[in-house]
């Protein structure tokens, strides 16, 4: 039987991976569905507690919108590792012939196909309650696009340290915020930038540049973590 | 061949064994025993390089395992006291990602034909999480049938939870495995008869 067995590339298994936690999540909608609920109340709430004031609303959307993003993607970041540590699977990774950074890179990109991308999506729905212009809307979205995966990326790291230790999830918030800050900045800034006329291009150039950084840096970082969390 | 002298292993403040020395040459077996708590497990994570021993030196043929890194884990094939399945995917799921991430690359009826193996050709496409702890088991021991590549397998208490028929198969299986010279360590607390040609015995 060990006839039929050939070497696989690791493109092959960042594929398998990717396909194999989008397939997971398929099946576990319900886990996935409380990222954008949580979201989509939170963001909700601010036009219903500060009442129909047109020019204070538009003033906080973008904040809100960003900080909402920042909350609800922390709550996801739990899912990222935690199941895989406690079934074993996590272990097969770890021995996995691959280099455990792609591997890594391959989990956090399906995280946030899950639990990034669809805030991405409704976000702009979310704008009009705040009644931004379309310019505004389309800025914020760009915004989001360039910035939930970088904050995927940073949280990896947290979520990887915090692996197996008890009140995790806590540790994972004051470890990970601070280092969301700068985006939480910039991305908010593009949005109030481009609505005050100034234009979006520089915020926007910045988050890219957070987001190739984080790319490029995080994975390597979340497989170290990795490492020394399991051993 | 594997070798491992003066490892040891401290858990918080308590040193767990030291000075656990072996060197398997091709067609070996390693039985590893002790009571609960002796360190089995952790010994068997160190071989597999999940964790790194407090000190001491493991070679495998003649070069440190940490240096060796992917090339050392391509010829190792790891069971370890979890299963590594997820309960959302079937057993025919499971494989095929577990095969795939080893660097292997297997086919769906390949995949289905080592689970009939193991007996599981008739629960293949549940979810495993519906499977009882006997057939969890097996389902990750199906893992090995495409391990002969694999020179090393590290195997802790890979018969627990399984019946008569299935103890007799992964016997057969591990036997075969160090027959074509490969080389087993494993745990078992089971009188288990392995008719390994080299069996040596490490107490802890």
């Amino acid at each position: 039987m060990t006839g039929a067995t050939q070497r696989s590339t690791p493109s092959q298994a960042f594929a398998t991976v990717v396909r194999r936690d989008l397939l997971l999540a398929m099946r576990r909608r319900a886990e996935v569905l409380t990222t954008l609920f949580f979201f989509v109340i939170v963001v909700s709430l601010f036009p219903l507690g500060i009442g129909p004031e047109m020019d204070t609303l538009r003033l906080i959307a973008p904040g809100v919108v960003w900080v909402a993003a920042l909350l609800a993607s922390m709550l996801a970041l739990q899912r990222l590792f935690a199941l895989d540590y406690a079934d074993g699977t996590l272990e097969s990774l770890l021995l996995a012939p691959q280099p455990l950074g792609l591997l890594v890179a391959a989990k956090v990109l399906a995280h946030w196909l899950v639990s990034g991308l669809p805030l991405v999506i409704i976000a702009p729905l979310l704008g009009l309650q705040f009644d931004l212009p379309g310019e505004a809307l389309a800025i914020l979205v760009v915004s989001l696009l360039l910035g939930t995966p970088t904050l995927s990326l940073i949280g990896g790291i947290g979520a990887a340290l915090t692996l197996g230790l008890r009140g995790g999830g806590v540790l994972v918030s004051l470890l990970v915020l601070p280092l969301y800050i700068p985006v939480l900045i910039f991305g908010a800034g593009a949005v109030e930038a481009g609505s005050s006329g100034l234009g979006a291009g520089a915020h926007l150039s910045l988050l890219g540049a957070f987001f190739a950084l984080a790319a490029f840096f995080a994975p390597w970082a979340t497989a170290v973590a990795l490492r020394i969390s399991v051993e | 061949m594997l070798q491992a002298s003066g490892l040891e292993c401290v858990r918080g403040d308590r040193s767990l064994f030291s000075g656990v020395g072996f060197a398997l040459d091709r067609g070996t077996l390693l039985h590893v025993q002790g009571p609960n708590g002796s360190g089995k497990t952790s010994l068997l994570r160190i071989l597999a390089g999940l964790s790194q021993p407090e000190s001491g030196r493991l070679d495998w043929d003649g070069r440190p395992v940490r240096e060796l890194g992917d090339q050392y884990r391509a010829t190792l094939a790891y069971l370890g006291h979890q299963n590594a399945i997820k309960d959302d995917l079937s057993a025919v799921e499971n494989l095929l990602v577990s095969e795939r991430l080893a660097g292997g690359d297997i086919d769906e009826p390949h995949a289905r034909e080592a689970l009939a193996g193991f007996g599981l050709a008739r629960h293949a496409d549940l979810p495993t999480r519906v499977l009882s702890q006997g057939q969890k088991r097996r389902a990750a021991l199906a893992r090995l049938a495409f391990r002969g590549r694999c020179r090393l397998w590290v195997l802790d208490e890979p018969f627990v939870a399984l019946d008569a028929a299935a103890v007799a198969r992964l016997g057969e299986t591990i036997a075969r495995h160090v027959h074509e010279g490969g080389i087993v360590v494993l745990t078992t607390h089971q009188a288990v008869d392995l008719p390994a040609a080299r069996t040596e015995v490490l107490a802890l």
